[in-house]
């Protein structure tokens, strides 16, 4: 059960349309007045995303590093993704993982675990994120038993899992839990209920409560955003935007990042794949990073091994704070390759250290570890 | 120059450092060398003492160099003091920079849980410096618990816009009986400059010299306004006035 007050009932009084509206109508003028201000509202990011910005491109970057460097300095951090299973109970009709796509299932062991936290220990790696399905196998006493496990070895531990309720996180948090990521994936209803017909995925509103529970559970950081290529990219990064200004006044003491997943082909299957149209452009996504970094000069945005070489290569100074790099997202994929199937086929496949030399090349500092687990001491569980 | 002691320590310098937004570990060295500073803090976060040769550490063994670490990432007194003792034991230093800051937007320091964190560090036998509000009266309730200093922001933490709180630091120069030390804002050897002609103690500088374009000169350039600062404070500035100061109008026709 989610308070009284939560995102839902601000979400029901707005009208996709009407932002969608709103957004388009934006000029010139408009993009010029956000520029001039050292702190952006809303207003201001919807002129910054709008198409009336483009012509804008380099001075909303040029805007974009100097705010990025004098808040983070020249860092980029790394962080890896660690894939415990690929068992899922939710049919999601962009995703490998799906309950209708066959393919091998795996669930990894507890030494299994181990080994992936070995290579990636190796590599370098101190913040780690885990990921899953939906499925019984791992709800939160498979969780629970995997932070124990890789506790030692990480300072920072993140999630991004199926939605939880506010005392499950509370219990995960008390084992080392900081971070938890949960992208909407589409603000708009009606689609989302498209994407997503069948299993606990389905409801819409329960999902978008979830930041809302973390944030009453105290965690350290919640990530959000949504799936590009689902809908209207404009409309649904202003709801994301919305949805991180709502937050940060309810949940001030809790950090903020944002991602930008777009949709990249999957298998289904017998070699088969699945592409999905591009609905953002290169051009568009600076815009829309740039857009993020303007409005919110503190918010940690992350970028993963979703995008090519060259693009990461020049986004690092746009504003981009955080990366992957190396990344398998299948179960066992680093100490075991292929064994399983990926969820997303990623488009940079250089390793970790060629990451970290491309980022020191652009005269910037690469930052394995930036928590300790001293810092944040088990809360207790109520 | 006057010598500046904290608690019974000489410093030479009154030019305090940190370690964060550099672009690399290299260069953070050659700044710190040259800034003179013999007080560097660095974030507990950022140790990484499985890989000692390759971490931050690595390049803050100069020997004028003194490490302050500091406890950034807590959000309450009950973490700080986890985190104060791991910097003691990781560190073998008992000074730690208390910054207990649960809002990460603004990064503003928690006044009550840092007034009780101090007290209890300061009973475990902590050197303790706390990051604070430029408030006065929590100055005076710090110095009463024994911290060793206290360090009051000039503006908001990465801002660079100077010493906009300005009359609460004159108060607290005035009223202080520990050192001062100004801690965030200073944006440009000026404002140093300027904080030190106050009768600050001393400044903490790190953005302002690391997200500079060239932080080795932008370092020196810090070292000379911060002592140029002490100089003119020690030296005594003649009184501003608009004008000249002819004879005496009103009390001209006195003349016993």
């Amino acid at each position: 059960m989610n308070k009284p007050g939560d995102f839902n009932d601000l979400f029901q009084t707005l009208s996709w349309s009407e932002i969608k509206e709103s957004i388009l109508s934006k000029g010139a003028v408009d993009v010029e007045l956000a520029l001039q201000k050292e702190r952006c509202s809303l207003e201001d990011f919807k002129a910054l995303i709008s198409p009336a910005a483009i012509p804008f491109l380099e001075k909303m970057a040029a805007k974009s590093m100097a705010t990025t460097q004098k808040r983070f300095g020249k860092t980029i951090q790394m962080y890896a993704p660690l894939y415990l299973s690929n068992e899922c109970q939710n049919i999601c009709n962009y995703c490998a993982f799906s309950l209708d796509n066959p393919i091998a299932r795996k669930t990894l062991t507890d030494q299994e675990i181990l080994n992936e936290a070995t290579i990636l220990k190796q590599w370098g790696y101190d913040h780690v994120l885990l990921v899953t399905g939906e499925s019984y196998k791992v709800a939160v006493p498979y969780l629970k038993n995997a932070i124990r496990l890789l506790r030692p070895f990480f300072s920072y531990i993140s999630i991004e899992v199926q939605p939880l309720e506010e005392a499950e996180y509370r219990e995960l948090i008390s084992e080392g839990l900081s971070a938890v990521l949960v992208y909407q994936e589409t603000y708009h209803e009606d689609q989302y209920k498209t994407h997503h017909p069948k299993g606990k995925k389905s409801n819409f509103v329960w999902r978008l409560q979830t930041p809302d529970r973390l944030g009453a559970a105290h965690i350290h950081k919640i990530g959000l955003g949504v799936l590009i290529g689902l809908e209207d990219w404009r409309t649904d990064s202003f709801f994301c935007a919305l949805h991180l200004d709502y937050l940060e006044k309810k949940y001030w003491e809790t950090k903020y990042s944002i991602s930008f997943p777009r949709l990249r082909p999957i298998e289904t299957g017998a070699n088969e794949k699945k592409s999905f149209a591009s609905f953002m452009t290169d051009r568009e996504l600076v815009q829309l990073i740039c857009a993020y970094r303007l409005f919110k000069p503190e918010a940690e945005l992350s970028l993963s091994t979703r995008e090519q070489e060259s693009f990461r290569n020049h986004v690092i100074k746009l504003g981009i704070t955080s990366m992957s790099a190396g990344s398998k997202t299948n179960p066992g994929g680093y100490s075991q390759p292929s064994e399983s199937l990926e969820q997303f086929e990623i488009s940079d496949e250089r390793s970790p250290s060629e990451i970290a030399d491309m980022i020191k090349a652009g005269g910037y500092e690469v930052v394995w570890k930036d928590w300790d687990k001293a810092l944040h001491l088990p809360q207790p569980v109520i | 120059m006057k010598k500046l002691i904290i608690a019974g320590k000489e410093f030479s310098s009154r030019l305090f450092t940190g370690t964060g937004k550099f672009s690399s570990s290299a260069l953070m060295e050659e700044a710190l060398v040259v800034s003179g500073s013999e007080l560097v803090t660095v974030a507990l976060r950022r140790i990484d003492l499985q890989q000692k040769e390759t971490d931050i550490l690595a390049h803050l063994t100069h020997p004028r160099i003194n490490l302050l670490p500091n406890t950034s990432g807590v959000r309450n007194a009950k973490e700080a003091l986890y985190a104060a003792e791991l910097a003691r034991e990781a560190l073998g230093t008992h000074w730690i920079k208390l910054e207990i800051h649960p809002d990460p937007k603004y990064l503003m320091p928690d006044p009550i849980e840092t007034l009780k964190a101090a007290e209890e560090l300061v009973k475990l036998g902590f050197i303790v410096l706390p990051y604070i509000h430029a408030d006065p009266v929590l100055c005076k309730r710090l110095e009463d618990v024994g911290v060793a200093a206290v360090m009051p922001l000039g503006s908001p933490i990465g801002s660079n816009k100077g010493l906009r709180t300005i009359d609460f630091l004159e108060i607290i120069i005035e009223q202080s009986k520990v050192p001062v030390v100004i801690d965030a804002g200073i944006g440009s050897p000026s404002h140093a400059a300027a904080a030190m002609e106050l009768g600050a103690d001393a400044v903490l500088v790190n953005t302002a010299i690391a997200s500079s374009a060239d932080p080795v000169k932008m370092a020196f350039a810090f070292k000379t306004a911060v002592e140029a600062g002490r100089l003119a404070y020690e030296a005594k500035l003649a009184p501003k006035t608009n004008m000249a100061n002819p004879s005496s109008p009103l009390t001209a026709f006195l003349n016993d």
